[in-house]
């Protein structure tokens, strides 16, 4: 790929202070690899530039631009190693963190984990640089928070809060293996909260894209005004097993957090909910409804990830889970080995499979249900069963005979995404989501789900 | 069931405290005391820089700027069973600048600390500042603060962790490891040390310039055992407190005495009845209730999140508006006393300054039952103007402005919030003899709470069932469920000074950019009548 137009572009003061084009981090990193003493020594750089500007009841609030970087430095001993991390870039600085990470790794017992460093890999080329992301100035970030800001002022009755963060990032990464990756990206986060001022209702928006053309601030303060007066005056309804709507938000919310569990090795240990009873893991069998596929890609015009892991590891295509099936599990390169399997680096950005229902159709075959916005403090229960507890926030709706009747109560749940994509009737288009509590490249589809069990009911707007 | 005695000897190691004399003298035992620190004047050159800052901000028109040069440092050292994962230091270095013009704040941050790099922060907050401009009626007014021109301040501690030999650190993991792992059914085994050490320099335009260096220690540990047929695996985790101490309270608590306790207590999890769902009276034991404290008391109280500040994000609070519970609303029985400080020592909140430039103070949120304050800033102080004045109180920040790094902008974040003593000498013991049918919960597990901090629910590590005022047995698949006053004013029973302790977390996280924050809750075991027990265990 070719280096970004504006990579020393000013949208302000700092934005273009902490950049490093390719070349020039190359550089840097071969210098500092060259000041190895060590059997081995891989040197990673990320850094770049972050302007936000929060804003709660119609007034901004704190705002502020960031520039850092930071170059972390793991030195090897046979099969000792440790990392050193520093801001420091002057000669002094880094060669101070290369020794101390020479001196702890020599100290530091033998890791008989340790893998050999790579050597130099293939990437898959992603672009996900955007000059509009990059050239912002301070004043067009507030001009898109003034967008909620005057919307509700006008209204009279609304308050809006939200945050508005974009930036530039680049990480680096080489090795005395003669690695070398580099991957410059931009980043545009929206997230939006209209609360009633009677305080009975709450609607929640977002928007998420490399580039900051592709989001559109009026429409998601359309979104979270219509929500909040939607959800005026919720009404309380009994906790029990709904049909549910969750809106690609919600989806993402729960089912994201499978990324964290996908794993081999705890499987293999017996100690995860894919780990198959008798021994072994499920890779191979059927653990969700046959909709349902999810996997990973970079390369996604919807995900734009960075195409390496921290190790040099080139990431393509990962399927997770294929027609409801487990295909593979996260394979670190030291389980890889060890099981005779292919590391794959993870899942880093997720995606899962859409289809073409819509949420009006969802609604309108639904005889009762419920139509939930977003998740939120989802925290897990039980490793065995991927259990989670949550509620629902900013949006909670009772579905009566195909129609959106009324608002409801929040609700806190007590469910497993593995047993909702078990119970699983229609899927929807799937969407970039811009508010999980993971963060990061996740794109989900609104889906329709039986049986989805509620435990209790909140008093919370 | 001869694990509770052990159990507590435990927890007494590592919640160390401090609030009141007879727990101090404990602590002090445990964790000897550090000889008096002197705390190091701050570096001319550093002071130089932040000077520069401030004129650049005076310049460029801020009414008011502070800067903030810090050096924030981690040291980790990462174990499994019998081996290293990982040793890590990570180690940043930069200038944070806040101004105020015409009410409206910006910030800018960079990690060039030349005088041309000091400057270009404040121009990148001078021009978010004036691009973001208020309109009169919503500009910031800050509550006045005394200045400190020379404020010094170390936490108290004997061993600077970052001086301990990597050696030494791996070599007390490995063995602790190796203790759990003798325990059988015990089949993994994670550990880890966590220090934090922070060097911090503030100055603001009033004249006070602080420096403070803030430790922090933490042991995490976990063990895992696994049924042989792979239908079951429990975990023991949670073991050790993160505190504002040395090493040598990581050493004090004993994790090698106390590893193979803990394997037997995740093996003994494999073999616990199933909870019946249902009404119990539960005793919280303060390793447990801290988080509790931290979910449903500490962040509604937070006064950003009842002003709607947090509302995109944390969250709003049930206790809102201040005018409509402020002396009047009831949160519990008249025993219950919640103080806000950052100065019990020990506190992973505890500190010198805050990052306003204020003096913190000792304050009761909640006294004899009944709501009293909020945590407060400079700039939310104003807002409480009305209720400091009918209580002939002065309005003044509580010194609550915590920055997580010299690159985030300083805001409302946690104090030290801690459930006070009781006046009767009493304990664990005494709450579970008196208790008929119940639950008693030792340690914190998994936890969630709704954004206005009404509907609660918390797991934990162990569950013992209560019979007639005894310990009758082991349950699993423990959850409680609550709603915030309901649950408190259900408090009837609270241990006294003798049985306080401390519980804390690292990463209390809030606002937009996330910050952590790490905080201490001190409380005494306590009991709570007729809380709703479910059953969280599944067949897939």
């Amino acid at each position: 790929m070719s280096a970004p137009r504006s990579l020393f572009g000013k949208g302000s003061v700092l934005s273009s202070g902490d950049m490093m084009s390719r070349s020039e981090a190359q550089a840097f990193l071969e210098r500092i690899v060259k000041l190895s003493k060590a059997d081995t020594i891989g040197a990673q750089l990320t850094g770049g530039y972050t302007g936000n500007i929060r804003f709660a009841a119609n007034r901004i609030t704190t705002s502020g631009g960031v520039s850092n970087s930071q170059l972390i430095v793991q030195s090897g001993y046979g099969a000792k190693h440790a990392v050193v991390t520093t801001s420091d870039f002057s000669m002094e600085g880094v060669e101070r963190a290369v020794r101390q990470s020479e001196a702890i790794a020599k100290l530091a017992p033998d890791d008989p984990e340790n893998m050999p460093l790579l050597p130099p890999q293939q990437y898959h080329d992603v672009d996900s640089w955007f000059d509009s992301t990059a050239n912002l100035a301070p004043a067009e970030r507030a001009a898109a928070a003034r967008t909620a800001i005057d919307a509700a002022k006008a209204a009279g009755d609304l308050a809006a809060a939200g945050f508005i963060v974009a930036g530039t990032n680049y990480s680096a990464i080489a090795s005395s293996t003669g690695l070398y990756a580099y991957f410059p990206s931009t980043n545009a986060n929206y997230q939006l909260t209209v609360r009633t001022r009677d305080g009975t209702g709450s609607g929640w928006a977002g928007a998420d894209h490399p580039d900051w053309k592709q989001l559109d601030f009026k429409a998601v303060s359309d979104r979270a005004i219509q929500k909040a007066r939607a959800s005026r005056n919720p009404v309380a309804i009994e906790p029990g097993r709904y049909t549910v709507i969750l809106e690609p938000q919600a989806v993402g919310d729960l089912v994201q957090l499978l990324a964290f569990s996908l794993d081999a090795r705890s499987a293999d240990e017996g100690r995860s909910a894919f780990s198959k009873q008798g021994g072994g893991s499920k890779i191979g069998e059927k653990i969700v409804d046959s909709k349902v596929t999810l996997f990973s890609d970079p390369a996604d015009p919807q995900l734009l990830g960075q195409p390496w892991t921290g190790e040099g590891l080139p990431l393509g295509r990962e399927v997770w889970i294929e027609n409801g099936e487990l295909k593979q599990l996260n394979y670190s390169r030291f389980w890889a080995r060890k099981k005779n399997a292919r590391p794959n680096g993870g899942l880093g950005s997720v995606k899962m499979v859409g289809g073409d229902a819509t949420t009006e159709q969802m609604i309108a075959s639904t005889p009762r249900g419920i139509l939930v916005t977003r998740l939120w403090y989802l925290r897990q229960v039980d490793p065995r069963t991927e259990l989670y507890t949550g509620l629902t926030r900013d949006g909670t709706f009772l579905i009566e005979n195909g129609k959106v009747t009324k608002s409801v109560k929040n609700l806190r749940f007590n469910e497993s995404p593995l047993f909702m994509l078990n119970n699983l009737e229609m899927l929807g288009r799937s969407e970039r989501v811009a508010g999980t509590e993971s963060g990061g490249n996740v794109v989900f589809p609104t889906l329709k789900v039986r049986d989805f069990n509620f435990t209790s009911l909140s008093d919370a707007v | 069931m001869t694990t509770r005695r052990d159990f507590l000897r435990t927890t007494t190691a590592a919640g160390a405290l401090a609030l009141v004399a007879p727990a101090l003298a404990r602590a002090e035992t445990l964790a000897p005391r550090a000889a008096p620190i002197e705390p190091p004047a701050m570096d001319p050159a550093t002071k130089e820089l932040l000077v520069e800052a401030l004129n650049a901000a005076k310049m460029g028109g801020a009414e008011f700027a502070d800067a903030r040069i810090g050096r924030y440092r981690n040291n980790f050292v990462i174990t499994r069973e019998q081996q290293i994962v990982n040793v890590v230091d990570t180690d940043t270095l930069g200038v944070g600048v806040r101004v105020l013009v015409n009410g409206t704040w910006g910030f800018g941050a960079s990690r060039d600390l030349s005088k041309t790099g000091v400057v270009a922060a404040t121009k990148e907050a001078l021009a978010i500042a004036k691009a973001n401009a208020l309109p009169a009626a919503d500009r910031v007014r800050l509550a006045a603060a005394t200045p400190t021109p020379d404020g010094r301040y170390v936490t108290p501690h004997t061993i600077d962790p970052f001086t301990v030999p990597i050696e030494q650190k791996a070599d007390l993991l490995i063995r602790a490891n190796a203790e759990a792992m003798k325990v059988p059914g015990v089949k993994f085994v994670n550990s880890n040390m966590f220090f934090v050490k922070e060097e911090k320099n503030y100055a603001n335009t009033e004249g006070t310039f602080t420096i403070q260096t803030v430790i922090r220690s933490w042991l995490p540990f976990a063990a895992t055992a696994v049924k042989p047929d792979f239908t079951d695996f429990q975990t023991r985790t949670n073991v050790i407190q993160p505190m504002a101490r040395g090493y040598e309270y990581l050493v004090a608590a004993k994790p090698v005495e106390h590893a193979r306790q803990w394997g037997e207590e995740a093996a003994e999890k494999l073999k616990a009845k199933a909870v019946d769902v249902g009404r119990y009276d539960l005793v919280l034991h303060p390793s447990h209730l801290w988080l509790t404290i931290h979910e449903s008391i500490a962040h509604p109280t937070e006064l950003d999140r009842a002003m709607g500040y947090e509302a995109n994000y944390a969250g709003t609070s049930f206790l809102a508006p201040p005018r409509e519970k402020l002396g009047t609303f009831r949160y519990g029985p008249a025993m219950m006393n919640i103080q806000g400080d950052r100065s019990q020592e020990g506190g992973c909140s505890t500190i010198g300054w805050d990052d306003d430039g204020v003096k913190p103070d000792e304050f009761l949120i909640i006294k004899n039952g009944i709501v009293n304050d909020y945590q407060t800033t400079r700039e939310q102080a104003p807002m409480l103007d009305w209720w400091y004045t009918s209580q002939k109180r002065p309005m003044r920040s509580h010194g609550c402005s915590h920055g997580d790094n010299w690159s985030s902008v300083q805001f409302q974040r946690m104090p030290n919030v801690s459930l006070l003593p009781g006046d009767k000498e009493q304990g664990w013991d005494e709450l579970i003899a008196a208790t008929d049918r119940g639950i008693g919960i030792v340690g914190d597990g998994s936890f969630s709470i709704d954004q206005q901090r009404y509907n609660a629910q918390f797991g934990g590590q162990l569950f013992y069932e209560i019979k007639g005022g005894k310990i009758v047995g082991q349950l699993k698949d423990v959850a409680y469920q609550m709603r915030t006053p309901d649950f408190w004013n259900a408090m009837d029973m609270i241990g006294g000074r003798q049985s306080y302790e401390m519980g804390a977390s690292f990463f209390d996280g809030k606002g937009q950019p996330g910050q952590v924050n790490a905080v201490s809750h001190g409380c005494v075991p306590s009991r709570f009548r007729n809380i709703n027990v479910i059953n969280t265990g599944r067949k897939a």
